[in-house]
C-alpha cells in the first residue's frame, strides 16, 4: 500500500493532561443559527421570550441542516446579525443568563428503536462534525449505501489541541457506548477507532476496553500530519480510496468524530441537545492554557479572560489549530459547535512570499499527491484546463504545502482560489 | 487591544526558507572548493571569490535596473557564483570569469525574472559561453600542486588522456584512486568525486536534494560505458560528472519537480554525456547534456505529473 506524504509538525500538546474545567456562565451568550455546514436556521424566540437551558431556538426546514438550542437559561436580549468565521452570514440570538440553568421541559431522553428513530434523534440533537467542519451527523448516517465499517476520527492531528484527547481519557465509555449505539442502529459490522501514535495512553485504555470486541479495531495512525482528514484516514485505517466525485459511503465507510460519537450517547441517556463546547486554549499569550467546556455562545473574549490571556499583547487568535483553523478578526466572536481549540498569539510574524524556487517541498508534502506549485504557475496564468487536469479540485486546505514553502507562498490559499475559477457543475 | 491580523490558514511556519536552503548548498559545496584551492592555489581562491562577487553584483545591478525587489538576501547569486567558478580553470584570466558572471546572472537568470525562472542553469550556460567564446583559456589545465613554481606544469584532463588510450602515444592514466581524490587536472571543483560526494550526501541528508537525479545520470553513464566496452569507473570519476549530477543536475529551476521526473532528466544527462564522449569530438559531454536536458523540462514536468489520490483520468479532451 503507497504511504501518503505527511507533515512532521511539533505537536505542542501542551494541555493533554489539562482536566477539562467548565467556564463560569458568561454575562452574555451569543448564539448562530448557522454553527453547522448547511442551511442556517430560522430563530424560534423573539426578543423577550425566557428560554431554558436545551430548548430549540432555531430550526430549519432544510434537510441538509440541524436545529439550534439554548444553552444558557435567560432572556433573549436581541436577534442580530452575524457573520461566521468562514464568511456566512446568518442570524444570531443574544441570550442574557438568569444564573439558574434551569433545565426545559423538551429535554428528555429520545426514543430510540430503529435506524429512522435513531437518525432523527440525531437530527434533534443538533448534532454536527465536531471535528471542525460540521457536516450534519444524521444526513451522514442517512446514506442509501452499504456501510460495513465506521471509521471513528481520534487522530487530532493538528498541533496544540487536546479536546478530543481529553474526551478520550474523561469520557472513555461514551466513546465505546457511542459506538456501540451506532452500529447497532445503522448495522454496521466493524469499527476502526483510529488514534495518533501521539497519544499513547488513549490508545492503551481504549485497547483494553475493547479486548473483547472483536468488532472494534484499534487503530494506531503514524504521528504526522494530516492524519485527521477524512480521506486520508480512511486510507491509512481501511486501505480504501474516495474516489473523486463520491462520498465515504460510497466505499462502505462513514467517518465520525470521536467527539460527536460520545456526544450521541450522552444524548441518548439524558437528553441534553449540543450546548457545550470543549475547546483547547492555548498559544503564547494564554498565562494558563487549558481545556475548557463552555456553553455554546460564549464569546471569545471571556474565555480568553478565564484562560488569562495577556488580551493587549494579542496579535492572532485562531479559531481552531494551526493548520487549518480561521484567524478571526475580533475577540468578541461566539464559541460554536466546531469550536474544537482557541489560540492566541502576541508573537507573530507574518513572512514576505518571495518566488517560487520549484524546490518540490509542496509536492512531497501533499497527502493527496497535487502539485501546488503546478497549480500556483497555472492559476497566474488563469489556465483553467491545466487547473483541471492538475485537480485542484479535490484539495482539502490541509495547509501542509504553505507550511513547507520556503519562499512562504500561500499555496493552499491560492489552491482554494483556483478551485473558485473552475466552472460549477 | 492591537488590531489582530487576520491572514489565510495555515498559521504555522517552518524554519526552511530560501535562504536556508541556499546556504546549506554553500555548505555543501565547501569541501570541494577547499580541495580545488589546496589542489590549484591562491588562484582558485582569487577566482572563487570574483565569481562571487561579480554575480551577486550583477545581481544586485540587475534587479536595481529593472526596479524589482533586492534579491541577494536569498544568496542564490553566491551559489551560481561558487559553482561556476568551480567550473572554471583556475589559470582562467578573471576577466573572462566576470563575462561568466554576467551570463550566468543577467542574461541566464534575472532576463527570465530572476530566482526559480530561469530555464536553463546559469553556471552549466556560462561555462559553455566560456568554453566557445575563449577555448584556449578554457582548457588549460594544470597538474594539482605545481601552482607554485613559474610556470605551471600544464597538464590534460583525465578525459583527454582516455580519448588518447590505446593510441601510439598512449599516456601514463591517472589512478582510480587519484581520480577519486581529484588529483588531476581539471575544473577547480570538479575534480575532487569524495569532495562532492560528501557535499551531495550533505545536502540529500538535509533533504535539499533528492538523489533520484544524480543516482539515474551517474548510473546510466556507468552502465552504457560497461555496454560498450569502455571503463566505467573511469567514466564516472573523471571529467565533471560529480560536479554536474550533484550540483546542477538537482537545480530546482531548471529541473523536474517529481521524483519520476528527476529520474527521466538524470537519465537523459547520463545518455547524452555518454553519446557526447563516446562518439563525439569533445572530450566532456557534461555541461552539454544537462543544458540538453533543462531545455527539455518543462516536456518531461508535463509527463511526469504526480499521480492524485482517487482522481478521475482526466478526460482526453481535456
Amino acid at each position: 500500500m503507497k504511504k501518503l506524504n505527511v507533515i512532521k509538525l511539533k505537536h505542542r500538546k501542551n494541555t493533554e493532561n489539562s482536566a477539562t474545567v467548565s467556564l463560569p456562565l458568561p454575562a452574555e451568550v451569543t448564539i448562530p443559527m448557522s454553527m453547522h455546514m448547511g442551511a442556517p436556521c430560522t430563530p424560534l424566540v423573539k426578543v423577550g421570550d425566557i428560554v431554558k437551558v436545551g430548548q430549540k431556538i432555531g430550526e430549519s426546514d432544510a434537510a441538509f441542516s440541524v436545529p439550534v438550542h439554548s444553552s444558557v437559561s435567560g432572556t433573549v436580549k436581541a436577534v442580530g446579525e452575524y457573520r461566521s468565521v468562514m464568511g456566512a452570514v446568518s442570524k444570531t440570538i443574544v441570550i442574557e443568563p438568569d444564573g439558574r440553568q434551569e433545565v426545559s421541559e423538551e429535554v428528555k431522553p429520545p426514543i430510540i428503536t430503529d435506524k429512522e428513530s435513531f437518525i432523527r434523534a440525531v437530527r434533534e440533537s443538533g448534532s454536527c462534525g465536531l471535528g471542525g467542519a460540521g457536516f450534519p451527523t444524521h444526513i451522514k448516517m442517512s446514506t442509501k449505501s452499504e456501510i460495513d465499517t465506521l471509521v471513528v476520527n481520534g487522530a487530532e492531528c493538528e498541533p496544540y489541541i487536546t479536546a478530543d484527547y481529553r474526551e478520550m481519557i474523561e469520557r472513555p465509555d461514551d466513546v465505546i457506548g457511542g459506538i456501540n449505539m451506532v452500529k447497532d442502529m445503522l448495522g454496521i459490522k466493524h469499527t476502526k477507532l483510529a488514534i495518533e501514535a501521539n497519544k499513547p495512553e488513549a490508545i492503551r485504555n481504549f485497547t483494553e476496553l475493547a479486548a473483547n470486541d472483536d468488532t472494534i479495531d484499534i487503530v494506531t495512525l503514524p504521528s504526522a500530519y494530516p492524519q485527521g482528514a477524512e480521506k486520508v484516514i480512511i486510507y491509512n485505517s481501511t486501505g480504501r480510496i474516495v474516489n473523486e466525485g463520491t462520498l465515504p459511503a460510497d466505499v462502505g465507510v462513514i467517518v465520525m468524530n470521536v467527539s460527536t460519537v460520545a456526544f450521541l450517547y450522552r444524548y441518548s441517556k439524558d437528553g441534553m441537545p449540543l450546548v457545550t463546547r470543549r475547546l483547547t486554549v492555548d498559544g503564547d499569550a494564554v498565562g494558563e492554557p487549558k481545556n475548557v467546556l463552555a456553553p455554546i455562545g460564549t464569546h471569545f473574549r471571556d474565555v480568553m479572560e478565564f484562560c488569562k490571556v495577556d488580551i493587549e499583547a494579542v496579535k492572532k487568535v485562531i479559531a481552531g489549530g494551526p493548520m487549518m483553523g480561521m484567524s478571526i478578526p475580533d475577540i468578541d466572536m461566539p464559541v460554536v459547535k466546531t469550536s474544537n481549540a482557541l489560540l492566541a498569539f502576541k508573537s507573530y510574524e507574518a513572512r514576505k512570499a518571495t518566488s517560487c524556487i520549484r524546490c518540490g517541498r509542496c509536492v512531497k508534502v501533499c497527502p493527496l499527491g497535487l502539485m501546488p506549485a503546478e497549480i500556483d504557475k497555472a492559476y497566474r496564468i488563469k489556465d483553467i484546463e491545466d487547473l483541471k487536469r492538475l485537480k485542484v479540485n479535490l484539495c482539502m486546505n490541509c495547509g501542509s504545502c504553505t507550511y513547507a514553502c520556503p519562499a512562504n507562498r500561500n499555496l493552499a490559499e491560492t489552491n482554494q482560489l483556483a478551485k473558485a475559477l473552475l466552472p460549477r457543475k | 487591544m492591537n488590531r489582530l491580523i487576520v491572514s489565510p490558514s495555515p498559521h504555522d511556519e517552518n524554519p526552511t526558507t530560501t535562504t536556508t536552503v541556499m546556504l546549506n548548498v554553500i555548505i555543501a559545496l565547501m569541501p570541494a572548493l577547499i580541495v580545488g584551492c589546496v589542489y590549484f592555489g591562491l588562484r582558485a581562491l582569487l577566482l572563487t571569490v570574483v565569481c562571487v562577487a561579480s554575480c551577486v553584483l550583477f545581481e544586485y545591478l540587475s534587479r536595481k535596473l529593472m526596479k524589482r525587489e533586492n534579491t541577494i538576501g536569498d544568496l542564490s547569486a553566491v551559489v551560481t557564483g561558487i559553482i561556476l567558478a568551480m567550473n572554471l580553470p583556475s589559470t582562467l584570466p578573471l576577466w573572462m570569469a566576470v563575462i561568466g558572471s554576467f551570463v550566468a546572472i543577467v542574461i541566464v537568470k534575472q532576463l527570465f525574472g530572476g530566482i526559480g525562472q530561469n530555464f536553463a542553469n546559469p553556471a552549466i550556460t556560462a561555462r559553455i559561453v566560456l568554453m566557445v567564446s575563449f577555448p584556449a583559456a578554457m582548457t588549460k589545465w594544470v597538474e594539482p600542486f605545481t601552482h607554485e613554481s613559474l610556470d605551471a606544469v600544464s597538464s590534460a584532463t583525465p578525459l583527454v588522456l582516455e580519448q588518447l588510450r590505446g593510441t601510439t602515444d598512449e599516456p601514463f592514466m591517472p589512478s582510480y584512486l587519484d581520480l577519486f581524490l581529484g588529483k588531476t587536472g581539471g575544473c577547480l571543483g570538479e575534480t575532487c568525486a569524495l569532495a562532492l560526494l560528501i557535499g551531495g550526501l550533505y545536502l540529500a541528508a538535509r533533504r535539499i536534494i533528492n538523489l533520484a537525479a544524480p543516482l539515474s545520470f551517474i548510473g546510466s553513464l556507468f552502465v552504457l560505458t560497461w555496454v560498450s566496452g569502455g571503463d566505467p569507473v573511469y567514466q564516472i570519476l573523471a571529467g565533471g560528472v560529480f560536479l554536474g549530477a550533484f550540483f546542477m543536475a538537482t537545480d530546482y529551476a531548471t529541473t523536474p519537480i517529481s521524483t519520476k521526473g528527476k529520474v527521466v532528466f538524470g537519465l537523459g544527462c547520463g545518455i547524452i554525456t555518454f553519446v557526447i564522449r563516446h562518439f563525439g569530438s569533445f572530450p566532456e559531454g557534461v555541461s552539454f547534456s544537462i543544458l540538453l536536458m533543462n531545455v527539455l523540462t518543462p516536456y518531461i514536468e508535463q509527463l511526469t505529473r504526480t499521480k492524485v489520490l482517487g482522481a478521475k483520468e482526466a478526460e482526453k479532451n481535456g
